[in-house]
């Protein structure tokens, strides 16, 4: 739960999203894979679907819980992470690397400046504790 | 509106959407338990909390729902083994010359026939015919002293139920007194020989001495495994964990959570009361005919016997996913047709299969072995089959 890279921007919904350009790659955080426990199903957007920010593009399970994958940005899937819909124990040991789920060709780069900073997502967890 | 109040509701509106903070679901705990109840612990409470574990609220008891994760403890139990807290459960004790009576009574299945020392699962029933409780009864002394053990969430409501329809036996209500800890798992019993029990068949009960302390033992169990439950009193709890932890260690046996519990039950196809038992199921459709005695009186019997003449509309059935997707609780069955044939009262992922596995209540023409049928998991319909019980 202290893995908060810098590079990173966050959202609320505990999403990490890594821009280069206008291709930003999404995963959950190091909180959210814990909070979840172990990962049992996975579902994600196909390659060339639309996400649309703030509305629901997939659903991550556990045994005991499930959650709605958030869209921090909107645009279209250009690669979802095959290797870890083959193994979901990825996204608990390496969600923050690895463990990415989908990586999207965004409309705006404007829109990453409403997210969060690891800073200020830092100060979300640490309320938690 | 004037403007003044528009611009009150709108700082209203704004502060709620501030602080109703989307992280609240998440994650969205889907063990039902009710929010209102204040949080009873266990003597064991702190031990839980000394290993990390998860906690949530069950039936008004804060309890462990995982330590190192539900599918890591799930096959642990499996494959060597776990302890797990279930001091939550009530205890109730008959005794005298009209205990035997009494239980015959109250309860569907023939008691009479269990010698001292001897255990079994049985159903409270009540004169409507509707079932009141799921219950292991333990023979102490046959005829003079029975303990009955039932349900958390059902503890007041089978006393009252008990005490109303007593027919001269004396009670006793210590579920406050009795911790219980269950040990599970094919290395089970080479742990509970530290403590002087012995392996025996299912459903036998010895008492041993720890510390002084007698120590009730059954070998019962809600996992399919081997092993059993203690019960002992509060004060030694603790103590008593503690010495089995230690010791359960190189047999790889750890202490457990309700996770694994549920997963562990629904492996084996054990009904949980409130999910596939409840007061307006009849035993018969929920694959549970061989609790119910025919040949004795008891105070449901003649409910019962007229509900089996009709036949039910729906029954219990078994069903594991075919597509990749999690079955859960409430979720509705559907025919191929797309007609609403059902419902699920407990859905999972098996770790044992790596496939989700539900319970549910089908319409009669659906409850084959082999049928497909659909379940709705948020929009979409997912393949299911009905299989042969239990799943694993």
């Amino acid at each position: 739960m202290k893995y908060v890279p810098e590079e990173n921007y966050y959202t609320v919904d505990h999403e990490w999203a890594y821009a280069d350009e206008n291709l930003v790659t999404i995963g959950i955080t190091e909180y959210a894979q814990n909070a979840l426990g172990e990962v049992v199903y996975l579902d994600l957007p196909d390659v060339g679907q639309r996400v649309i920010k703030e509305e629901s593009f997939g659903v991550v399970e556990s045994v005991k819980s499930m959650s709605d994958l958030i869209a921090p940005v909107s645009g279209i899937v250009i690669e979802v992470n095959d290797t870890l819909l083959n193994n979901l124990d990825s996204l608990n040991d390496d969600p923050m690397n690895g463990g990415w789920l989908v990586k999207v060709e965004i409309d705006n780069e404007k829109e990453l400046l409403h997210l969060l900073k690891a800073a200020d997502y830092k100060k979300i967890i640490d309320k938690k504790k | 509106m004037q403007k003044k109040d528009l611009n009150w509701y709108i700082s209203v509106l704004l502060i709620y959407i501030k602080y109703s903070k989307k992280d609240i679901r998440w994650p969205v705990n889907v063990i039902n338990h009710k929010n209102n109840m204040i949080e009873q612990k266990t003597a064991l409470y702190q031990s839980h909390l000394d290993h990390n574990a998860k906690f949530l609220n069950f039936a008004g008891w804060l309890l462990p729902v995982e330590f190192k994760g539900i599918k890591t403890e799930h096959l642990q139990v499996r494959k060597t083994g776990g302890l797990f807290d279930v001091s939550y459960m009530g205890e109730f004790f008959v005794k005298g010359e009209n205990a035997l009576k009494t239980i015959e009574h109250l309860c569907s299945k023939t008691v009479a026939t269990l010698k001292t020392n001897e255990a079994q699962y049985n159903l409270l029933v009540n004169q409507q015919g509707g079932v009141v409780d799921d219950i292991i009864v333990y023979c102490l002394e046959k005829n003079q002293n029975y303990l009955l053990c039932v349900n958390a969430a059902n503890i007041q409501k089978d006393w009252q139920f008990i005490t109303a329809n007593n027919l001269g036996a004396k009670l006793s209500e210590e579920s406050k007194l009795w911790s219980q800890i269950a040990i599970q798992g094919p290395n089970a019993f080479k742990l509970l020989l530290y403590f002087g029990i012995k392996q025996t068949s299912a459903f036998k009960i010895q008492t041993v001495t720890y510390k002084t302390e007698p120590l009730l033992f059954a070998s019962t169990g809600y996992t399919g495994e081997i092993g059993g439950e203690i019960f002992v009193k509060n004060n030694c709890a603790m103590d008593l964990w503690k010495s089995l932890l230690n010791k359960g260690k190189d047999l790889g046996i750890t202490a457990v959570g309700l996770g694994a519990r549920d997963t562990l039950r629904l492996e084996k196809a054990y009904p949980l009361y409130g999910h596939e038992l409840k007061e307006d199921i009849n035993p018969y459709q929920a694959r549970l005919s061989w609790v119910v005695s025919e040949d004795k009186n008891f105070l449901g019997k003649t409910a019962l016997l007229e509900q089996k003449l009709k036949t039910f509309d729906k029954y219990l059935v078994g069903i594991i996913l075919q597509d990749k997707g999690i079955a859960r609780s409430s979720y509705l069955l559907f025919s191929k047709e797309g007609q609403e044939i059902g419902q699920l009262t407990s859905g999972t992922y098996s770790p044992s299969l790596d496939k989700s596995i539900a319970l549910g209540f089908v319409d009669k023409a659906y409850k084959q072995i082999n049928q497909e049928l659909f379940v709705q998991i948020r929009d979409k319909k997912f393949l299911a089959k009905v299989v042969k019980l239990p799943f694993v």
